[in-house]
């Protein structure tokens, strides 16, 4: 029987499968937070439950920890302490290894997750935190869980899944330039609709696909949340062998070729069935950036915001309530609205490619006067390669803070944020409201969206600023 | 989380909040997750609809916000629009609608991960399709304090005193843990010796799993 690269994972991390088609999943890899980590982590010790061994579950600081460069447990934060605390407590008493501040190390879950090659292809990931799913553009099974279920994660290793139905989503063609992953995801939600992959396992395929450097692979399998599936997926080939060859976790010599041999066998077969495919072509993808509170609310950057007419009418309530909250009209063009801030980072566009698609625009360029601009990588050893490529001079002379890694203003914890009112083009991965900050406006894009609207100080599509491609 | 409270029939007043796409942010904003405790979050549920703010100081009440309206003061039962709880995985949404007081909520569709926590913590979600939503929404918006909404996971159907008998299907497994409480992580682990058994093969199979652990 032909099977698909969700079926393969599904069948070999199936404990026990049960008459409604679910099934208890070992769990290869667990990686906890401060924010609701240590919540969990505290009920398992107190139970007196076994935790499972060391090499299986880590810990790192990236939720509430401010992204200065002088930071400390006191946070911005008002009670930000109290978690980060936690987290070291609970980690120690659980011989748990935390990447703490200073750890050279520290970073977002996800990006340290493959930084280290603590998740390789073929595994499966958990994480209380829903862009788990990250983890998928490796091959791996990954999705995001609760405290609860992060509870029995650590106590049981096994979590029960009622099996989703499966997508795929066939990308024909090749990105142009100036045109990334992350506008791959937008314009998959905006025709699809912020539901359209509804607890689903996706997996993302095609000569599009294929060209996508595993970084930019990442991107779209982090956005699979934002598509509300169940997990995102892309099947191994010799670009994700490459990327996690090496890496500190990964097997050596001969055990990777081992390894490597069985991971490239994971791939979906010929002929394998999904419940339903999507097909798209590279070339029908533009810039993408969001005008409204839900990431269907998207548009191309040289598009302009709907008419409310022209929505589904079940849609038009809440597109209206969006707009108001986005101070924008409908019918309204994006490129051009000025905006007042600009960010990068986040564990959807915080990595080594996103930092130089970005800095490859603001080389020799200046961010307007008026727009704040920040850039916070998302791992310390991003921020590393980063700096040793020269990115952090490019975007401290271009006008950007150069932040230490976290999540930093993807959210707002009640620390720093964007100013009251503020229309802000961020590099993260949702615009809902009051995300960013109270009543703050945020425009969901890619690196390079942001980084030449950052300079121009307004929505800008960055397309201007590449070469343009012959029409083939 | 164990010793839930069993959940069989419920009836009690409905509020209606039929927009799409209410994300977990909106339920409850990360400002508003300020302790490492599961407990007193109700007071903080839709904390951006439901005060008015200057900044982040809560200045009054939202008196135009659905929840604040007197007549559906003693809510329990939740009206709400497709994908509700999509986003976060923060399962703060979940404690924050359970603290208020909401044991049931029905909607065209819940997020996925929302979904897990509501039954992980006693809190019924109910899939009806959203032409039923809607019907109930405005029969319960006629008289809210008179026109309960009877929820019976038994059955597994919504009732009304208006005729309304709309049959809904849950998981097995979710349905036995709401109406039992039961502890799954009690129930799992009675599962370990399956799970010792599928490791001893899986060494085998991908060595590389577990590198560098003892034994």
């Amino acid at each position: 029987m032909p099977a698909t690269l969700f079926d393969k994972l599904w069948e070999t991390h199936s404990v026990r499968s049960f008459a409604d088609g679910s099934a208890l999943l070992a769990l290869d890899r667990v990686f906890l937070h401060e924010r609701t980590g240590s919540i969990a982590l505290a009920s398992v010790l107190d139970s007196g439950r076994l935790l499972p061994a060391g090499q299986r579950v880590l810990a790192t600081m990236d939720h509430v920890v401010d992204t200065h460069r002088t930071r400390s447990d006191a946070t911005t934060m008002p009670g930000g302490a109290k978690f980060i605390q936690a987290m070291r407590i609970t980690a120690h008493r659980a011989g748990i290894r935390l990447f703490d501040l200073g750890d050279p190390q520290q970073g977002i879950s996800h990006v340290v997750a493959a930084d280290l090659g603590f998740v390789l292809p073929g595994f499966t990931y958990v994480c209380p935190d829903s862009h788990a799913c990250t983890l998928g553009a490796l091959g791996a099974l990954a999705w995001g869980i609760g405290t609860s279920d992060c509870e029995q994660a650590l106590a049981t290793e096994m979590l029960r899944i009622a099996r989703p139905k499966q997508l795929r989503v066939w990308v024909d063609g090749e990105l142009s330039p100036g045109v990334s992953a992350k506008d791959l995801a937008l314009h998959l939600i905006a025709t699809h609709g912020s539901a359209g992959g509804e607890r689903q396992a996706i997996e993302f395929a095609g000569p599009a696909i294929r060209a996508l450097p595993v970084e930019s692979r990442f991107t779209l399998c982090n956005m699979a949340v934002e598509f509300s599936a169940f997990c995102g997926l892309v099947a191994p080939d010799e670009r994700t062998i490459a990327y996690v060859q090496g890496r500190e976790r990964a097997p050596r010599g001969a055990a990777f070729e081992q390894a490597a041999a069985a991971w490239l066998q994971l791939a979906t077969d010929e002929g394998a069935v999904f419940d339903r495919e999507i097909r798209l072509h590279a070339r029908d993808v533009s810039p993408m950036v969001s005008w409204g509170t839900a990431l269907e609310h998207g548009a191309a950057v040289s598009g302009r915001v709907p008419l409310l007419e022209s929505l589904p009418e079940a849609s038009r309530g809440r597109a209206a309530k969006a707009l108001d909250y986005m101070g924008l009209a409908p019918g309204a063009a994006l490129a051009g609205q000025p905006i007042d801030a600009a960010f990068i980072g986040s564990c959807t566009n915080g990595r080594l490619d996103d930092l130089r698609a970005a800095a490859a625009l603001l080389d020799g360029q200046s961010v307007a006067k008026h727009v704040r601009a920040l850039c916070v990588p998302a791992s310390g050893a991003v921020k590393r390669a980063a700096e040793a490529e020269g990115l952090d001079q490019v975007f401290i002379q271009a006008g950007f803070e150069w932040r230490e890694p976290g999540c930093s203003l993807c959210f707002f914890a009640g620390g720093e944020s964007f100013a009251a009112g503020a229309r802000v083009v961020s590099s993260t991965n949702r615009n809902f409201e009051g995300r960013q900050g109270p009543r703050v406006r945020t425009h969901v894009a890619s690196p390079a969206t942001v980084a030449a609207s950052a300079i121009a100080g307004k929505l800008t599509d960055p397309r201007g600023f590449f070469p343009q491609q012959e029409e083939l | 989380m164990s010793a839930l409270q069993p959940l069989t029939v419920h009836a009690g007043v409905a509020v209606p909040l039929l927009l799409a796409n209410v994300d977990t942010d909106t339920i409850i904003p990360s400002r508003e997750m300020k302790t490492v405790s599961r407990q007193g979050l109700g007071q903080a549920l839709f904390a951006a609809w439901r005060y008015h703010y200057d900044g982040v100081q809560r200045l009054a009440v939202n008196e135009e916000f659905v929840l604040n309206q007197p007549a559906y003061a003693a809510a329990t039962v939740l009206l709400a629009g497709p994908n509700f709880g999509c986003g976060s995985s923060r399962e703060h949404a979940v404690w924050a609608l359970a603290d208020y007081g909401f044991r049931v909520l029905i909607a065209p569709s819940f997020g996925a991960i929302f979904q897990g926590n509501c039954i992980r913590n006693g809190l019924l979600p109910v899939e009806l399709p959203l032409e039923q939503v809607q019907v109930l929404a405005a029969w319960v918006a006629a008289a809210p304090q008179q026109h309960q909404v009877t929820v019976d996971l038994v059955a597994c159907e919504v009732r009304t005193t208006g005729g309304h008998v709309w049959p809904f299907v849950v998981p097995a497994v979710a349905r036995s843990r709401l109406l039992e409480g039961s502890d799954e992580i009690a129930e799992t682990l009675a599962h370990a010796p399956d799970l010792a058994q599928w490791r001893e093969r899986d060494r085998r199979l991908r060595p590389w799993v577990y590198a560098g652990e003892a034994g």
